[in-house]
């Protein structure tokens, strides 16, 4: 039996206090009943002797010190979990909002997750085609990986991700399950909208879960949507063995709850305003990817976040690139110049790719071909950078001939139609042709026999 | 009245009753015997941090004392486990409680029900002190475990077991000192974490840690009981730097500190290690490596505490007379920890948010680190290699800049590197070492005479090509003179052939330091010649049609690891017939 507190002694921002309370535990769901009847969720997050702090999601309006009613539920946050959630939608806080009813669930999960213990991990090997030359071919997405977009605003990362979503064969079998989860944080309606109709579209929509938080939706709440998210993946990809696709966005919004609760607490501030913990609360989310010894299903984690002014070195970007398993970076340049996907290759990387191609998983000459790419493409941003300052015209000749290197590259490698899906051997041949135009000799990265097998004579 | 839970604020807790608390002392929160650690002390509250995610904790739930300080169980088997922050076994702990760490899920290391093949090698009636060394078994296929009687305690064996098999906890001899006071002593002992274990005296170092990377060994050497940083914005190949020199440095005894990284990453290094053969034992690597792994979502105190118990058994494996290097990877991750943990105490910050304790913090980790003659006579040593995650790679950030003021070797990863994808990625225009100096007698006993003279000579070049492309990139290269175009093409030859080396390449993933010099004296006749060549007026475009530079270029594929001088000589054949080509093609 729970009991019922009357009001209480303080409301600050998000957060409220009650007085004289018995057996509170910290990090316990509260219900605040409104004089109105209507029910708000908070989070107990500090006690103090016979005070308790309340975070409330959907924000204190209405709330005087008298008008409210709070019962303590004695466990922490929750999320109702069953197979029946794929097809549905749900707000920020996991309610569904698709007028389709509760769902019959089969067990109720603490939303905070429990770290997998490393011992248990199973290391990601399997690479997923999403038919994306720039990723399958130089930041190659594998299963079980965490793998964000870094974009900024303006730019296409939702075409990407849509496109990555559509075309990615996320399960290897076709007795296996697949399932997407989005969690949209801080989005515009017409964003979300976007997705629902391209997953209606691509026929995918009915293995799709999505927890919306929009725009204009309570910002406390979005530090809870993505935990829903994952615990609903955690559930689907552990115990149902089903492979997980993961979209969260955007990232940024996130983040920027959480430094708004963390002023409203009085928290001392890190890096721009951001608290100290912003690492470990990423990591708590992020880290929430991967794979189990013993167990078929698998959580692929793609987060996508626009970078305030498109600045890499900002917190957000910079502790998620120190958390996740590489990054996929989009470019403004590029984009200006029609160029799709906008994929800026050099920051680009996938750090577990090296284990998951080349011989016996992708092709032979894939490890030395990404790499090669890698240090030509290089050398085109040095020859530009020089062409910059004595004009085009006066470069030598082989500086000439990376110029064309760096134009085709990015027309007909980097650049796809948003329905393209290709193949790796496509992917590769396309990367041999480009480079073929370059001397052998200036490839210095790859195996001499490799170079003979995979040069292309005739260009 | 009993100590109990006052007020909560995510890992900080505070108790009252709570006088008979001391600092630093272990103690048990609540139902689920959460572990904590009391850091402040006043006249109504002690502060403590509880190692563990402490949701659902009450005010008024029972806080239990232990009367020790948080510790580490010294004894075999610590090699080719992997512990949490706080020694907890993860092997065990998976066994026990499954897949996912469930608050509470504790599990001591002494539990472990193993027996060990223990031969003595003291006698009854032998006078033995402190650090004497009364016991050895077999701890793994290459690494003999050395028991040493505990610290404080000396005297006169007055019992002693035979040979034979026991567990750790059995007690195996009994001491009495000279106050006729009788000790039991066990197969394992326990340190407290954040106190250094003591030895007879530093010894001045003199020996390098070789690890077969030869931008390290030849350019940025660190020293047995050195310490290096490691600082690099995210994928610039930290964490790829770490396992490289984990793998393959000479140490005896690796300490892996993955403190507050990726869960993959502990799993990529212990199944690389099991598959890795160690060269000179023939047996997996993974029998002389000790993992700690406190991933990013694990809690953020033990991450604090990852490192000290990593060094303490570091230290451990000195005292019985190994060279043990440890790898802490980030120590950023470590000192965000404790920023985190002084933000919840409500410390005064100093730069960043950071606490003003931060520099003695970081001096007092890398201190621990020495070449030491032990209280048992034996020579031991632990080398340091911390890697630094700078926020935004900004190297003016406090950790890295407080780091840099402790370390004697300071290898930066560059950004503009890795996109090219020059690995390892280290700078070797920033990056430094000072222990060249105190090295110079053994490379020139032991490598070549000559040594640090090539090691000059290709460091000249390298400097004289960044200077040579500031003109580069304002002009382009097609205008400079013959002589300058040469210095860059014999840089690069440095940068693609010697500098950059690749892991993944069955040769070049280890060379030693015989094969380094050969290298590097190929390379610096090449210049010698060639510089000849263009002092005749030929132009270099001849030599350029040769493609002498690509095949230098891949002798780091083509001379195997163990080849001798011959193949310096062979390679002096092979450039001196180019240049007589080029000369006559010139006539």
């Amino acid at each position: 039996m729970s009991l019922e507190y009357k009001g209480f002694s303080e409301i600050k921002g998000s957060l409220v206090s009650i007085e004289n309370v018995k057996k509170v535990s910290f990090d316990e769901v509260v219900e605040i009943t409104l004089p109105d009847g209507e029910i708000r969720i908070g989070r107990v997050v500090e006690i103090l002797n016979d005070k308790a702090i309340i975070q409330v999601f959907a924000g204190t309006d209405n709330f005087s010190l008298e008008n409210t009613y709070s019962k303590f539920k004695g466990k922490p946050l929750e999320f109702a979990v069953s197979k029946e959630l794929l097809g549905r939608i749900f707000n920020g806080m996991g309610k569904p909002i698709d007028n389709l009813g509760n769902i019959n669930y089969k067990k109720s999960l603490d939303i905070n997750g429990y770290p997998i213990n490393p011992m248990s991990r199973k290391y990601p090997v399997d690479y997923i085609n999403t038919g994306i030359s720039a990723i399958d071919g130089l930041a190659t997405l594998i299963r079980g990986q965490k793998l964000p977009i870094f974009s900024g605003s303006g730019m296409n990362h939702n075409k990407l991700a849509v496109q990555i979503v559509n075309q990615a064969k996320i399960a290897e079998k076709n007795n296996q399950q697949f399932g997407i989860i989005f969690a949209a944080m801080g989005i515009k309606n017409d964003v979300s909208d976007y997705f629902i109709k391209s997953f209606k579209h691509s026929g995918v929509i009915n293995n799709v879960v999505m927890f919306l938080n929009l725009s204009n939706d309570p910002i406390i709440e979005r530090i809870i949507t993505p935990r829903i998210a994952l615990t609903a993946a955690e559930y689907l990809a552990f115990e149902e063995d089903m492979h997980i696709l993961v979209i969260l966005t955007d990232m940024t919004a996130y983040a920027e709850a959480v430094r708004e609760f963390s002023s409203s607490k009085g928290e001392i501030p890190g890096r721009k305003g951001y608290p100290g913990y912003l690492y470990s609360d990423l990591a708590s989310i992020y880290e929430r990817a991967g794979m189990i010894k013993g167990r078929t299903g698998s959580i692929t984690q793609i987060p996508i976040l626009t970078m305030p002014n498109d600045d890499i070195t900002h917190p957000i970007p910079d502790l998620t690139g120190y958390i996740t398993e590489g990054q996929i970076v989009l470019e403004r340049t590029l984009d200006k110049k029609g160029i799709y996907p906008p994929i800026s290759i050099l920051p680009s990387l996938s750090r577990i790719m090296k284990d998951g191609i080349g011989k016996g998983f992708t092709r032979e000459d894939h490890p030395d071909l990404a790499n090669q790419l890698f240090a030509s493409y290089s050398k085109v941003m040095e020859v530009i950078a020089l062409a910059s300052v004595i004009g085009e015209d006066e470069l030598s000749d082989s500086d000439k001939l990376y110029m064309k290197f760096g134009n085709l590259f990015e027309q007909n490698f980097i650049s796809q139609k948003e329905n393209e899906n290709r193949s790796i051997e496509q992917t590769l041949e396309i990367g041999w042709k480009i480079l073929s135009i370059l001397p052998k000799e200036d490839l210095d990265r790859i195996d001499y026999n490799i170079i003979e097998k995979y040069y292309k004579k005739e260009v | 009245m009993q100590i109990s839970i006052f007020s909560i604020n995510g890992p900080i807790i505070k108790t009252i009753n709570s006088s008979s608390l001391c600092i630093l002392e272990m103690v048990y929160v609540g139902e689920k015997k959460l572990i904590g650690e009391v850091i402040n002390i006043d006249k109504n509250f002690a502060t403590i941090q509880v190692y563990e995610n402490t949701s659902g904790l009450q005010v008024g739930d029972i806080v239990k004392r232990t009367g020790n300080q948080i510790s580490v169980t010294l004894s075999p088997g610590l090699l080719s486990n992997v512990f949490d922050g706080i020694q907890q076994p993860l092997k065990t702990i998976k066994q026990n409680y499954g897949d996912f760490l469930i608050p509470g899920s504790n599990q001591s290391f002494e539990e472990n029900n193993k027996y060990y093949n223990i031969i003595f090698r003291v006698l009854k009636n032998d006078i033995v002190s402190s650090g004497d060394i009364f016991a050895v078994c077999s701890e793994t296929d290459i690494i003999e475990h050395r028991f040493m009687i505990p610290n404080g305690i000396s005297g006169k064996i007055i019992d002693i077991k035979q040979d034979g098999s026991y567990l750790i906890t059995e007690n195996v001899i009994i001491i009495e000192d000279e106050f006729k006071n009788i000790h039991n002593i066990p197969l394992f002992q326990k340190w407290p974490i954040r106190k250094a274990r003591p030895f007879n005296k530093r010894i001045p170092i003199s020996i390098p840690l070789i690890t077969g990377q030869r931008i390290i060994d030849s350019l940025f050497p660190i020293a047995k009981g050195g310490v290096a940083a490691i600082p690099g914005g995210f994928g610039t190949g930290k964490t790829m730097t770490q396992h490289q020199l984990a793998k393959w440095s000479d140490a005896d005894i690796i300490i892996y500190i993955g403190c507050g990284e990726r869960g993959n990453e502990i799993t990529q290094v212990l199944e690389e290690f099991s598959s890795l053969i160690d060269p000179k034992s023939g047996k997996p690597m993974s029998n002389r490596i000790v993992l700690i792994a406190n991933t990013s979502n694990m809690p953020v105190a033990s991450r604090e505490a990852s490192i000290y118990t990593g060094l303490t058994i570091a230290e451990y494996y000195r005292d019985m007379g190994y060279h043990v290097a440890v790898m802490a990877d980030s120590t950023s991750r470590w000192a965000e920890a404790l920023r985190e943990i002084s933000g919840r105490l409500e410390e005064m910050p100093a730069e960043e948010g950071f606490p003003a304790y931060l520099p003695s913090k970081i001096s007092q980790f890398y201190e621990r680190a020495g070449y030491t003659l032990n209280l048992n006579n034996t020579e031991g040593s632990v080398s340091i290699i911390g890697a630094v995650s700078p926020q935004g790679s900004d190297f003016s950030e406090p950790v890295t800049q407080n780091t840099k003021r402790f370390v004697r070797a300071f290898w930066t990863l560059d950004k503009s590197l890795a996109y090219s994808r020059h690995y390892p990625a280290i700078n070797w225009i920033t990056s430094y070492s000072e222990y060249i100096e105190d090295l110079s007698d053994y490379y020139e006993k032991n490598i070549d005479p000559n040594f640090l003279s090539y090691r000059q000579d290709i460091y000249n070049i390298l400097i004289a090509e960044d200077s040579l492309m500031e003109i580069v990139k304002l002009i382009g290269s097609d205008m400079l003179p013959d002589d300058q175009k040469l210095i860059i093409e014999v840089a690069k030859v440095i940068r693609l052939g010697f500098l950059q080396q690749n892991a993944f390449h069955k040769i070049d993933t280890y060379v030693p330091l015989s094969k380094q010099v050969i290298m590097m004296k190929i390379i610096l006749y090449l210049y010698d010649k060639l510089s000849l060549v263009i002092e005749k007026s030929i132009p270099i475009s001849y030599i350029l049609k040769t493609n002498i530079f690509e095949e230098i270029i891949k002798m780091k594929y083509s001379i195997p690891n163990d080849a001798s001088n011959k193949i310096f000589e062979s390679y002096t054949c092979i450039i001196d017939e180019k240049i007589k080509n080029i000369e006559s093609s010139n006539k």
